[in-house]
């Protein structure tokens, strides 16, 4: 049923099934769209790259804005160690960034309003990051859950409150972004509806909707692209620099 | 080893999960377990593929563009700031090569006038030593005149008045008796006739 607002997010084969030991990674709309995204970010920002204008072409000139951002992003939050991350970052927060924005294309798929491909970025970006921790710090790294200057009485409480931040931060990650492209693509789906539903005497009061929601969802599909790459620089920031 | 064991791991509880909740297709597709090893694949595939290009490849290029730029620019200020410092010490030298010019100018000016005066006055003292001479000469002659003038005036009274007497009264009277008159009558006058 089309007019289900729920129907865009479907997932569907296309192509051959393709089976690993009974695993079924076939290729999908999801895919589809991700290998699109990948592309596009790689011919963007290799065509930026190979010239070496003094004065940077247009092109040129986005390839290296975006890069002075993320670096800028990068060393305001986790300062000069986190150099060695840059490309990670980047290429997340680039990743993201084109998921979502590709997904604001009529009939287009938006991968990130997917729980599972949110989660496991940000489960990777988890477990990494604590990984990186207890590399860096050793066993110091579970002080980050012993802030300075509480009271001892309170110690006990502040530790479990701590570590169930600490273990909900992928979660809270994955879902913000997820929920975030969903209900803002379930959104625009509704109000598409209202328009046909309407017709032309009534349409055009959620037409207008539309219109202000499809600024409104470019505006959150860079504004939660930058959050989920800024608060993994946080994390990483606190793996890299413990401060408690 | 260890990673693909833990990758089969979660793949496999996932799967475990999608066999469980596989018949729920209504409702939200994200919760329908049925695609999710094979988003999980992809996006390892894709995102791996895009993150190993870009810091493999495109980034360090994009690094050097912007350093390359940074320390051209750096070069150039430098440059320009050498070019103005030469620039300054040109204009200070012009400066310094007028300021000379002109005081040559005006020293060549200065020795011009002295020689020219130098030769003026050379020149009036030569005239004004001819006119002194020639004054002198004058005074002299003057002074010669004066004192040759009353012999030659008493000579000439003194011959006027014997021819006189003698038409007058035809007698010829000794001329030492009349010049000595004469010279009596002009030292007496003398004041009358001269008036120094």
């Amino acid at each position: 049923m089309a007019t289900n607002p729920m129907h865009q997010f479907n997932v569907y084969r296309i192509g051959p099934e393709i089976k690993i030991d009974q695993i079924d990674i076939s290729f999908t709309n999801a895919s589809l769209f991700m290998v699109i995204s990948s592309l596009i970010i790689l011919i963007i920002f290799n065509l930026g790259s190979v010239k070496k204008n003094i004065i940077p072409n247009k092109i040129q000139l986005l390839a290296e804005l975006s890069y002075s951002f993320i670096s800028k992003m990068i060393s305001d939050t986790a300062g000069s160690k986190g150099k060695p991350y840059f490309g990670f970052i980047f290429s997340l927060f680039m990743f993201v960034l084109f998921c979502n924005m590709l997904g604001m294309l009529p009939y287009a798929f938006t991968v990130t309003s997917h729980i599972i491909v949110t989660f496991v970025l940000a489960a990777f970006i988890f477990i990494g990051v604590t990984v990186i921790g207890f590399i860096k710090h050793g066993l110091g790294y579970l002080k980050l859950f012993v802030p300075s200057g509480v009271p001892i009485v309170l110690l006990p409480l502040i530790v479990v409150i701590e570590v169930i931040s600490y273990l909900s931060r992928p979660i809270s990650l994955s879902v913000r972004l997820f929920a975030n492209m969903m209900a803002g693509h379930t959104m625009m789906k509704v109000f598409g509806g209202f328009v046909i539903s309407l017709g032309l005497v009534g349409g055009w009061l959620p037409l207008g909707f539309s219109v202000a929601l499809t600024g409104l969802e470019i505006l959150v599909a860079f504004l939660q692209a930058y959050v989920f790459a800024i608060l993994t620089c946080i994390y990483l920031n606190d793996a890299l620099n413990l401060h408690h | 080893m260890h990673k693909r064991l833990v990758l089969y791991l979660i793949l496999s509880v996932i799967a475990f999960f999608s066999n469980v909740y596989g018949a729920e297709s209504e409702g939200m597709p994200q919760l329908n377990p049925e695609f999710w090893v094979s988003q999980i694949f992809w996006l390892i595939l894709t995102f791996g593929f895009l993150f190993i290009i870009l810091s493999k490849f495109i980034l360090p290029k994009i690094s050097n563009n912007l350093e390359l730029r940074k320390s051209q620019i750096l070069e150039n200020i430098e440059t320009a700031e050498k070019q103005k410092i030469e620039s300054e010490n040109k204009i200070k030298e012009y400066e310094a090569l007028i300021n000379n010019s002109k005081n040559e100018a005006r020293n060549y000016f200065n020795e011009a006038r002295k020689k020219i005066i130098q030769d003026i006055d050379k020149k009036r003292e030569k005239i004004e030593e001819e006119i002194n001479l020639e004054i002198q000469n004058a005074e002299k002659e003057i002074v010669e005149l004066k004192k040759s003038s009353p012999e030659k005036i008493n000579k000439i009274a003194t011959e006027t008045s014997a021819q006189l007497i003698k038409q007058l009264i035809g007698e010829e009277i000794n001329n030492s008796s009349i010049s000595a008159i004469v010279e009596d009558l002009s030292k007496r006058n003398k004041g009358k006739y001269y008036d120094n």
